[in-house]
């Protein structure tokens, strides 16, 4: 059985090294085989970017060798995909090479896609590469006050950043003494703070608190050199503006007509490519309506593993993907919170605590040992 | 959120019909539609779900 895992980010790495320890024995005799192609041989810890961009993370903290995460029995080889070709199971990569697979997983995450938005990568800050982050660091070093709106796009990953970067910019002027000069402004695209109604309605009063004016319904439509002009027709002055971008998936995805915005027709519960038995795809890649999240990766690897170990050994999946999503929320002034949730329960988020922030801290470090399936 | 996501990709003329059990989309959605001057075809519900159906116009 030849599995070949199409993405070395939070999903495939998670599911490689969960499905080697389950086939060890499969692996070992040759009954089964893993291989997985990645388009980079580093890889990143996203989620630090967030504290790149304010000052409190470095670049370098937040990489490994892709090789040095993986079990030793699965073959890595970094020849990006070009070319899928699901009926005939095979697919073509870079290099011209063509890889035969009986089971494949697409988890080639999504990406920011700032083009989409007449003016925005000229004049709005980012925070979602490691370039973006640091020129984001470097921008608010010069700035010494004013009026900061934080602009949000959809889709994109990683639903609690809008918030955490807003409580983080608070802390970071208040750390340079500058807040009293600068006046914060969120917009988010749907009519309320988040997409999530719990997490809404924890995080208005916050914003009330620390002096946030917001306006939902704002869908970027443009931006020029000094304000954001909205879908609906109203538009936002700023002295500084950070955005995140609405997304897609890779351009792969799209150029081999697999999904719109590169985004693939996913089974919610098996996760597999819809009219595909042996295709299924994790993380970002997905066009679940859910939170592009690398919890949300990371379990749906853990399902996907079991099932894909179970077809092997019983010829059966055994469990379906529940939908659960776990993230962290920076709160600001040294605190979080989190929510928690799946398809059939919303997420019920608690007061920020001192004590949940030091947890996202750790995480931060420990995110390796999960990767390599140790947690 | 998902039919914001959905109207950047569809083409214009393409229906949409968007399911929904959050309480919040109810009014939301009308509103968002209206302000971007697209059409609202239908909404109805049907156990406990809310159906929207959605004309992309520009
Ligand atoms: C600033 C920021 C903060 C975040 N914070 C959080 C957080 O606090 N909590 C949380 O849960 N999530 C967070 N996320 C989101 C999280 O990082 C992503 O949701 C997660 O990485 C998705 O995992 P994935 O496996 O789908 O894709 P990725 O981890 O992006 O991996 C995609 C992989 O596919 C490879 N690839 C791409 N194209 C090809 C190709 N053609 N062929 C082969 N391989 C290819 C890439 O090299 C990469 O290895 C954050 C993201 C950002 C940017």
């Amino acid at each position: 059985m030849r599995i070949l895992i199409v993405g070395g980010g939070m999903g495939g790495t998670i599911l490689a090294n969960n499905l080697a320890r389950r086939l060890r024995g499969e692996l070992k005799t040759g009954k089964a085989s893993i291989t997985m192609l990645s388009a980079t041989d580093q890889h990143m810890y996203q989620p630090g970017l967030l504290y790149v961009a304010v000052g409190k993370m470095s670049p370098d903290e937040l990489y490994r060798d892709q090789a040095s995460l993986l079990e030793s029995s699965i073959r890595f080889e970094v020849d990006p995909v070009t070319k899928f070709d699901l009926a005939g199971n095979n697919v073509t990569t870079e290099s011209g090479k063509r890889h035969d697979y009986d089971i494949i997983v697409v988890a080639t995450g999504s990406r920011p896609h700032a083009e989409g938005t007449p003016g925005l990568a000229e004049h709005a800050l980012q925070f979602y590469t490691e370039e973006d982050a640091l020129n984001m660091y470097r921008s608010l070093q010069e700035f010494e006050g004013g009026r900061v709106v934080v602009a949000v796009g959809v889709p994109h990953k990683c639903p609690m950043a809008p918030l955490e970067i807003t409580f983080m910019l608070i802390d970071y002027f208040k750390g340079r003494g500058i807040m009293d000069k600068v006046q914060m402004h969120y917009t988010y695209p749907i009519g309320r703070v988040h997409s999530l109604e719990p997490v809404a309605n924890w995080a208005v009063p916050e914003f009330e608190r620390v002096g946030v004016t917001y306006e939902t319904l704002f869908n970027m439509k443009e931006v020029t050199a000094d304000k954001v002009i909205s879908e609906e027709g109203t538009e936002t002055d700023y002295d500084l503006l950070v955005t995140i971008p609405s997304h897609k998936g890779m351009a792969v995805i799209e150029e081999n007509e697999l999904g719109a915005g590169g985004f693939i027709p996913t089974d919610r519960q098996r996760l597999n490519i819809e009219g595909h038995d042996n295709a299924f795809v994790i993380g970002d890649t997905t066009n679940l309506p859910i939170s592009k999240a690398g919890s949300t990766a990371h379990f749906e690897a853990e399902a996907l593993a079991e099932n894909i170990a179970a077809t092997i050994k019983i010829g059966t999946p055994v469990r379906d993907y529940d939908g659960k999503v776990f993230c962290f929320i920076e709160a600001g002034e040294g605190r979080a919170t989190y929510a928690m949730f799946n398809y059939q329960n919303p997420p019920d988020p608690k007061p920020p605590t001192k004590g949940m922030h030091w947890f996202k801290t750790v995480y931060n470090k420990m995110y390796w040992a999960s990767a390599r399936g140790l947690l | 959120m998902e039919l914001i996501g959905q109207m950047k990709l569809a083409e214009v003329g393409d229906e949409l019909e968007v399911l929904s059990t959050d309480k919040g989309s109810a009014d939301d959605i009308p509103e968002w539609i209206n302000k971007v001057g697209h059409e609202l075809l239908d909404s109805f519900e049907e156990d406990g779900v809310l159906h929207l159906v959605v004309k992309k116009t520009k």
